[in-house]
């Protein structure tokens, strides 16, 4: 048994209604306990936390950091890695390259010395689930798991063309279970197969797709309800049809009605709520206050942000016209890569331009998002890394939403129709350190149907930040004074202390045995690999943990 | 839904491994149906000629499990000595890596990262320039699978997959029937372009006979015609394809709905290399603006694929990455195991499942025998032959379990099919890894990246 | 008297299979040292399948013997042999920045050679 009392620390721990309370926390065995009730008792470690900021370990709720595409832009871009700062090795960590895209070693590092303690990746390919799976154990620190894209899945399609909603629960459960996969996630419905059959895109959840015979709306509708029927911890995670076309907002508010009776998640919704033509870029704007405004009235729906932060990025997305469109806006280098029956990718080099009209915008409208959204518990902090930018943005993100003066000198810095375009420089709001343990730690948890996330009440894991407070709020949050992971102190005062693995969390939700003979029939039929060779072993798995189904 | 469940005793000493699959060349084809006697295999049921050779021919042999300095040596000694050799070298070289799997791939990058030297795989005297091309252009791929469901107009260039890959036509690319192709091979249009006229000729409807070192010029031409560029009839004396036919066959590729360039290392071994190779990734691209059109490398050993997925995951870089600083460098050309070793650079190596000796330069070679090194090989080689520690090994996917990356980045699990009674390359890395962390630990040596090697 | 050609060392069935077999089988070794020669070089060089030939460029050469290329495989001008030890030997370091060393198209003379190992 081991045990570690954080004594005397500002407590924020928004799940368990404390607001910056001075107060002890007590970790054995990587778990939050009561506090004992002896005054004298003892712990194997004391952290002295008199005068920090103590919050719950970060979760990051939408992230890409494994698997296929993840590692094809680690390949892609030795211009960008060249010049970023490295992760060095040391006597205990392994080495790693930095930027946009950190290697796996890196990235655990990275995250924990923000004070992040979890990480999901957002869009993995069923085929390529073991890689995923492979990279996530070389991803030191950090608990983590993934999603599973399944919007564009031929299986999928045929059971909702087919009217066949018992097949459709049997198969997205058995996926779930064959990939070690934590949700399920639509990137741009239907409209990804569409690109793959011979180019071009779905433009609306109402058109139909070759082949298929099925609508947007019919995946948007039949996925969310199954997730509900099969009690997922965590609705269906859904990036839109659409993204980054000016003028999409049209589509965003169709998906978000057609959820009516359901709940969903909206995934970086940032790049979906434009304003303007879909061909014409200079009537670019934002439509976050009527987009934000329906989402305040319907508690069914949550979002994340994914934020633009202008810098050097690189874009990765499981949604392949995308990847075309950017090449050809930006005619950068492209990666495209379509996996059978399942998913696409697109990856291209990003430079996101304070200077620029439309980036700027972008990044105005993330912050609209944050600032408008009234219910902190709905929206979670996401860059959608590294789409939006990297996840080593956040401090600077939490800074602009806690300081009004410093969003406005962006914003002085950026084209003056910015502001004509959106509502950001009327927007007073600031956040409170309790508002930013919400969206940073307690809402995603909550999102995410992680009970022991998120909060330091008893029976939580012993993953806690202590941050020394700092008029730089940037700061404040870039090198956390501690952290800590299943009660064990990891960094100190930016050094990594000790390098540990992490769990993977997945789901188990059950099906019926008997379907699995047409999703094999199905399977034999279509795949290049054997039907026994695809369900990810129990041995790829890092110290897995199951969250149940409810 | 375990590995274990794909094997069956049916009679005593007699047994079938289904689905296991065959680590040979890229393909990596996962429906063999092995009969296992004893300790070896009788039967591989789908295998092509390659594969059963691998199969039939990695039964175990009466070996030492290991041998220090050509003299016979227990596992224990010679993890020893390996770590010994590895510690004491300022600019150790790690190679090869593509005929393992990714478990014991990622001990190896473990092992070099502790000691601050050179990652370098079999890509880089291979696919590697195309890892180059594809830092300059990308690639618009797809997995086998796609090409099976969809490909209708399928392009061979610079390679034989005949003799090289051969259930590739099979399996993947031209037989098959598939989702959008149901008559199979008869949806299908197939191009062959090479410098000589080899046995594939015999698969494609079309055979053009380039010149040699003139693929650049020929991929080029294309490019221009796809753009609509009018070209000049003397294209024929510089590529040996007539205009005529390089026109027919633009317009077979524009009206195609989902082609496929597949390249070999006809393109990348030969002068222009990477631009080669980026000339033909571009041109796929280019063939975007009037359908879908996907490229992919032809991969050789079974687990490359792997060996640059891990390199990459673990280091952010593809292949020929020098760690001697303290984080990953990289830059082929300097960093890649062909130049350090014909340079003279290296002063140690840990070679795993590969043979320089008999593949590099005559230089590279010269040197590669006058320095300590350390191989793994389930069979003796040159390579083991004049190595300081030389294992003997188990044989992936025959012998041991693990992971395999297929040439589109496919992850396939392996369904060993008898024990070994020697060690696997996991087993042997992990040893002199430990062995080096203890002494590191232990020791508090000065962390290598200090000395700024 | 030398002649200039192009060689194109590349993988074969044969190979493939032999390898597997050993690299220190016999049928290893015969598939790495045979050059095969388009039959019109065959022709007017006057050369019959099993001729001992000498093939070398600057970085160095072998004395392997030679076949005739199956029907219209090879064009003349051009040489093949499988990938192993001998055309190794040709292969120089240089990599021109890029990793690889020049492997296949390489430049080279080759000579009937009148005296076997």
């Amino acid at each position: 048994m081991s045990s570690l009392r954080i004594t005397g620390g500002t407590i924020y721990d928004p799940a368990n209604g404390i607001d910056g309370d001075v107060g002890d926390i007590w970790i054995v065995d990587g778990r939050i306990v009561e506090a004992p009730a002896e005054p004298d008792a003892s712990a194997d470690r004391t952290l002295d936390a008199t005068g920090l900021v103590v919050m719950p370990g970060g979760i990051d709720m939408h992230c890409h950091i494994a698997g296929p595409k993840v590692n094809t832009a680690r390949k892609m871009i030795p211009e960008e890695k060249r010049t970023a700062e490295p992760v060095r090795r040391t006597r205990l960590t392994r080495s790693g390259s930095g930027g946009s895209v950190p290697s796996t070693f890196a990235t655990g590092y990275l995250y924990a010395g923000l004070g992040y303690t979890t990480a999901f990746d957002a869009a993995v390919p069923p085929l390529a689930a073991r890689h995923a799976h492979e990279e996530l154990e070389d991803t030191p620190i950090i608990d983590k798991g993934f999603y599973v894209m399944m919007g564009n899945n031929h299986y999928v399609m045929k059971q909702l063309a087919a009217g066949e909603p018992g097949r459709l629960k049997a198969y997205i459960a058995w996926l779930l279970q064959s990939t070690k996969g934590y949700a399920a996630k639509l990137v741009n419905p239907g409209g990804v197969e569409v690109w793959k059959s011979g180019g071009g895109n779905v433009h609306g959840i109402d058109e139909t797709v070759d082949h298929f015979n099925v609508t947007p709306r019919q995946i948007i509708q039949g996925v969310a309800s199954t997730v509900q029927e099969l009690g997922l911890p965590h609705p269906v995670h859904i990036h839109c049809n659409n993204l980054g076309l000016p003028g999409n907002h049209a589509t965003t508010m169709d998906t978000m009605k057609s959820l009516e009776g359901y709940r969903g998640h909206l995934t970086h919704i940032q790049f979906h709520s434009y304003d303007g033509d879909p061909d014409d870029q200079s009537t670019f704007g934002s439509r976050v206050p009527e987009l934000s405004e329906y989402v305040n009235s319907h508690e069914n729906l949550t979002v994340d942000v994914g934020q633009v932060m202008f810098a050097n990025t690189t874009s990765m997305t499981g949604d392949g016209p995308l990847g075309y469109y950017l090449h050809q806006v930006t005619g950068r280098k492209w990666f495209s890569g379509d996996t059978e029956m399942e998913a696409g990718c697109g990856i291209v080099p990003i430079v996101y331009k304070q200077k620029s009209l439309v980036h700027a915008l972008q990044w105005a409208i993330g912050l609209e998002w944050y600032l408008m959204v009234d219910d902190p518990w709905r929206i979670a902090m996401s860059t959608d890394h590294p789409n939006g930018g990297s996840f080593q943005a956040y401090p600077e993100i939490i800074s602009l939403l806690m300081d009004r003066e410093r969003r406005l000198e962006v914003l002085a810095g950026a084209p003056a129709a910015v502001s004509d375009r959106c509502t950001l420089k009327d927007l007073d709001r600031e956040y409170s350190l309790n508002e930013i343990a919400i969206i940073t730690r307690a809402a995603p948890a909550r999102m995410l149907g992680l009970a022991h996330k998120g909060h330091l009440g008893p029976g939580a894991d012993g993953d806690v930040t202590l941050y020394s407070p700092d008029d730089d709020i940037q700061r404040m949050f870039e090198l956390p004074r501690y952290v800590v992971s299943r009660g064990e102190v990891i960094v100190d005062d930016a050094q990594i202390m000790r390098d540990t693995r992490g769990r993977t969390l997945y789901v188990e939700p059950e099906y019926d045995p008997d379907a699995v003979d047409d999703i094999q029939a199905w399977f034999e039929k279509t795949y290049s690999i054997q039907f026994r060779n695809y369900p990810v072993g129990d041995h790829y798995l890092q110290d897995p943990l199951v969250v149940p189904t409810s | 839904m375990s590995t274990t469940e794909a094997a069956t005793e049916t009679a005593p000493g007699l047994r079938v491994v289904q689905d296991a699959t065959c680590t040979f060349c890229g393909c990596v084809c996962d429906d063999m149906e092995l009969t296992v006697e004893g300790d070896r295999i009788t039967k591989a049921k789908n295998a092509c000629v390659l594969g059963k050779a691998w199969f039939f021919n990695h039964h175990v042999e009466d070996r030492p499990e290991a041998l220090i300095d050509g003299q016979p040596a227990g596992y224990e000694q010679a993890m020893d000595r390996a770590a010994e050799i590895l510690l004491s070298a300022r600019f150790p070289l790690t190679y090869g890596l593509s005929d393992t799997t990714t478990e014991a791939q990622r001990v190896a990058l473990a092992i070099t990262d502790w000691i601050g030297g050179i990652v370098d795989t079999t890509t880089s005297v291979c696919h590697g320039p195309s890892g180059i091309a594809f830092q300059g252009v990308g690639e618009v791929t797809c997995s086998l699978g796609e090409v099976k469901n969809r490909a209708d107009y399928v392009i061979f260039w610079g390679g034989n997959p005949a003799e090289s890959h051969p259930r590739h036509f099979t399996k993947y690319s031209l037989m098959p029937k598939g989702e959008f192709v149901p008559n199979g091979r008869k949806d299908r249009t197939a191009v062959l372009i090479d410098v000589r006229k080899t046995k594939s000729a015999k698969a494609a409807d079309h055979f053009l006979q380039v010149k040699p070192r003139r693929d650049f010029e020929l991929a080029w031409a294309l490019r221009a015609l796809a753009r609509g560029v009018e070209l000049d009839p003397s294209i024929e004396e510089t590529t040996g394809i007539s205009l005529e036919t390089l026109e027919e066959i633009m317009d077979g590729m524009k009206k195609a709905k989902f082609g496929v360039i597949l390249f070999g290392m006809g393109l990348t071994m030969t002068r222009g290399k990477h631009l080669n190779s980026e000339a033909v990734l571009a041109l796929a691209r280019d063939m975007n603006e009037h359908t879908r059109w996907s490229a992919k490398p032809m991969r050789g050993h079974g687990n490359v694929t792997g060996a640059d997925n891990v390199v990459s995951w673990s280091t952010g870089y593809p292949f020929g990455v020098h760690l001697g600083s303290g984080f990953p460098r990289f830059n082929p050309g300097e960093f890649t195991a062909s130049d350090v070793l014909a340079r003279g650079e290296a002063d140690a190596a840990l070679i795993i499942a590969s043979d320089p000796m008999s593949n590099f330069s005559q230089p590279a070679r010269d040197h590669l025998e006058g320095i300590p090194s350390v191989v793994l090989d389930p069979k003796l080689s040159d390579t083991a032959r004049t190595a300081s520690v030389a294992f003997t090994t188990s044989t992936y996917g025959i012998n041991t379990g693990g992971t395999v990356y297929r040439m589109d980045d496919v992850p396939i699990p392996l369904r060993p099919a008898f024990d070994s009674p020697y060690k696997s390359d996991l087993e042997i890395l992990r040893g002199i890894e430990s062995r080096i962390r203890q002494r590191q630990l232990a020791e508090s040596l000065p962390d290598p990246a200090a000395s700024g090697a | 008297m030398a002649e200039p050609f192009i060689l194109i060392p590349g993988r074969t069935s044969q190979q493939g299979v032999t390898l597997n077999e050993g690299k220190y089988t016999e049928g290893y070794r015969v598939e790495i040292s045979t050059l095969q020669v388009a039959p019109e070089d065959m022709q007017r060089l006057e050369l019959e399948d099993g001729d001992l030939v000498r093939v070398y460029n600057e970085v160095g050469e072998f004395t392997v013997p030679c076949v005739t290329a199956r029907g219209d495989e090879l064009p003349p001008g051009m040489l093949f042999i499988s990938y192993g030890d001998n055309s190794s030997r040709l292969m120089g370091g240089d990599t021109q920045g890029c990793g690889m060393p020049d492997s296949k198209g390489l430049d080279v003379f080759l000579e009937t050679a009148t005296v076997s190992e």
